[in-house]
């Protein structure tokens, strides 16, 4: 019989650790109950995965044992989408998500994520509420928020919606040694804010930034902003150097939504990336009507986290996927 | 040799960066909101011990190193080479001057050491952490500088300088710390 050392079966966080984990689950669904945010739940296994070329999705057997492949959900927004398109009103939602491969001191393959919706937010509304969470759930200060453009211009005295990827690459090839080679302002840009500028922030208080580039607009409505820049209505916030959430006032046009899946799609043949089709239900659920609203995923094992003082992701999971 | 993806990276794994064999000691994966992820990864160059930190696409590929640790023994140095064998396999490897520049000093014959091949050439050997190595020369007695702390220099086999206690005296065997180069005991037996 193998004998394994006596740890291997323990949790990885510490029961204290649980304890206080449970105690913010309870006050986030005490927070949303108060503000009449109705929970809800959404499958897990879906058919349809995003398209975004860069999220590694973890494929499962299909439940009703067809052929077809379901996709572990990397987050609930589809199926959350087509709740308000059908008149929920004001949602969220406390689930696992997925993405394969991604383990680090921040990252656990399979995670907690917390997802709302909020029809007739703009994401300024959103931001504002968000702070209100993170001072209810841990001990922190009124956010603050920087553009994209500013914050740039601050920590590198560069203007990112016109550098080009030239540009981009040198600064960041004095800043850091890479290993990459990329034509795309877009990597250089995300290079640059992960490696360079991300550590640095949050720190006095949270910090949100909004107005990303328009090409990193994901799921986000474009706007123009004040200096003429083609801008995307996307916000990400930063607490203590960790990316803590991601957030749109949503994108509510279908023709505009089918075209950036078609980008996607593009994205992945040059990428190499096997195609995955579009979600038929989310395009006709806005075809149909999706109220305009402003949405959130914040990683909730990043809040424990945070709100624990915790420096890795596994102080605050019962069991990392390793272990699981 | 395999290559290996940023997401097989673990720590101690051996790969090829500019033509030099190289070990993970960190790999830390970054992911922006949103696009491309990447790795930040800490190497230490295992010709030149320099560490540094760089960083990877998520997905891109490095060519592993053909890199192996044997314990040898230490058998002699012909001056240019320091030449070490395999005890079950009688195979013997010569390695430079770099690559034993850091151990030379604690070499004994017959001693067991790590050495380190790359394309089946030692690239660097560790010797063990305590040696006993045998007096060739030191002042007599209890003659020496106490402003020193009551200690003297003393000359061992390998010619590596040593500080000792004042009352070790010539054809005395020691016993030594290779990690910090320092006088630990008289050996025992």
């Amino acid at each position: 019989m193998l004998v394994q050392p006596m740890s291997v079966w323990q949790p990885s966080a510490a029961i204290s650790r649980l304890q206080h984990r449970a105690q913010l689950l309870a006050q986030t669904r005490q927070f949303f109950a108060e503000r009449g945010v109705l929970e809800v739940e959404t499958p897990l296994l879906c058919q349809h995965a995003v398209t975004d070329p860069h999220m590694p999705i973890l494929a499962a057997d299909n439940p009703l044992l067809g052929e077809q492949p379901y996709y572990l959900q990397s987050s609930p927004e589809y199926a959350m989408k087509r709740l308000l398109a059908a008149g929920s009103g004001p949602i969220y939602q406390l689930c696992k998500a997925f993405r394969g491969g991604e383990q680090s001191r921040r990252h656990n393959p399979e995670f907690s994520m917390l997802e709302w919706y909020r029809p007739g937010f703009d994401h300024f509304q959103l931001m504002d509420e968000i702070s209100d969470l993170l001072i209810a759930l841990m001990a922190v200060p009124a956010a603050q928020q920087i553009s994209y453009g500013e914050l740039f211009e601050q920590h590198l005295g560069i203007n990112p919606h016109t550098a080009t990827a030239t540009q981009l690459e040198q600064l960041a090839r004095q800043q850091l040694d890479i290993q990459m080679h990329s034509d795309q302002r877009d990597d250089w840009l995300n290079l640059l804010i992960a490696e360079v500028i991300e550590p640095k922030l949050g720190f006095d208080t949270p910090l949100f930034i909004y107005d990303y580039p328009a090409s990193q607009a994901a799921l986000a409505r474009l706007a123009t902003d004040a200096n003429g820049h083609a801008v995307a209505q996307r916000f990400e916030l930063y607490v203590q150097g960790i990316e803590l959430a991601n957030g749109y006032f949503e994108l509510t046009d279908s023709a505009e939504q089918a075209r950036r899946f078609q980008q996607e799609q593009q994205q992945r043949q040059q990428l190499n990336q096997p195609a995955m089709a579009s979600d038929a239900y989310l395009l006709a659920a806005l075809e149909s009507g999706l109220p305009e609203c402003a949405g959130v995923a914040l990683g909730f094992d990043r809040l424990v986290m945070l709100a624990l003082q915790c420096e890795r992701i596994d102080e605050v999971l019962s069991f990392t996927s390793d272990k699981a | 040799m395999a290559t290996y993806s940023t997401n097989e990276f673990k720590n101690g794994l051996k790969l090829m960066l500019e033509g030099d064999p190289c070990t993970i000691l960190e790999n830390e994966f970054v992911r922006p909101g949103k696009g491309q992820a990447f790795n930040r990864v800490k190497f230490r160059n295992l010709k030149t011990g320099r560490v540094w930190e760089r960083s990877l696409k998520s997905g891109e590929k490095l060519e592993g190193a053909d890199v192996l640790d044997i314990e040898a023994e230490y058998l002699y140095s012909d001056g240019e080479f320091w030449h070490f064998m395999e005890p079950n396999t009688y195979e013997q490897y010569q390695a430079d001057a770099n690559a034993v520049a850091d151990v030379k000093d604690w070499l004994k014959e017959q001693d067991k050491c790590v050495v380190t091949l790359f394309n089946g050439a030692p690239l660097a050997v560790q010797v063990p952490n305590f040696v006993d190595l045998e007096v060739t020369d030191t002042d007599p007695g209890e003659k020496g500088d106490t402003a020193q702390g009551g200690s003297k220099p003393a000359t061992l086999s390998t010619g590596a300088v040593v500080r000792v206690p004042l009352f070790i005296n010539i054809g005395e065997v020691l016993r030594i710390d290779t990690r910090t180069g320092e006088y630990v005991s008289r050996a025992k037996g």
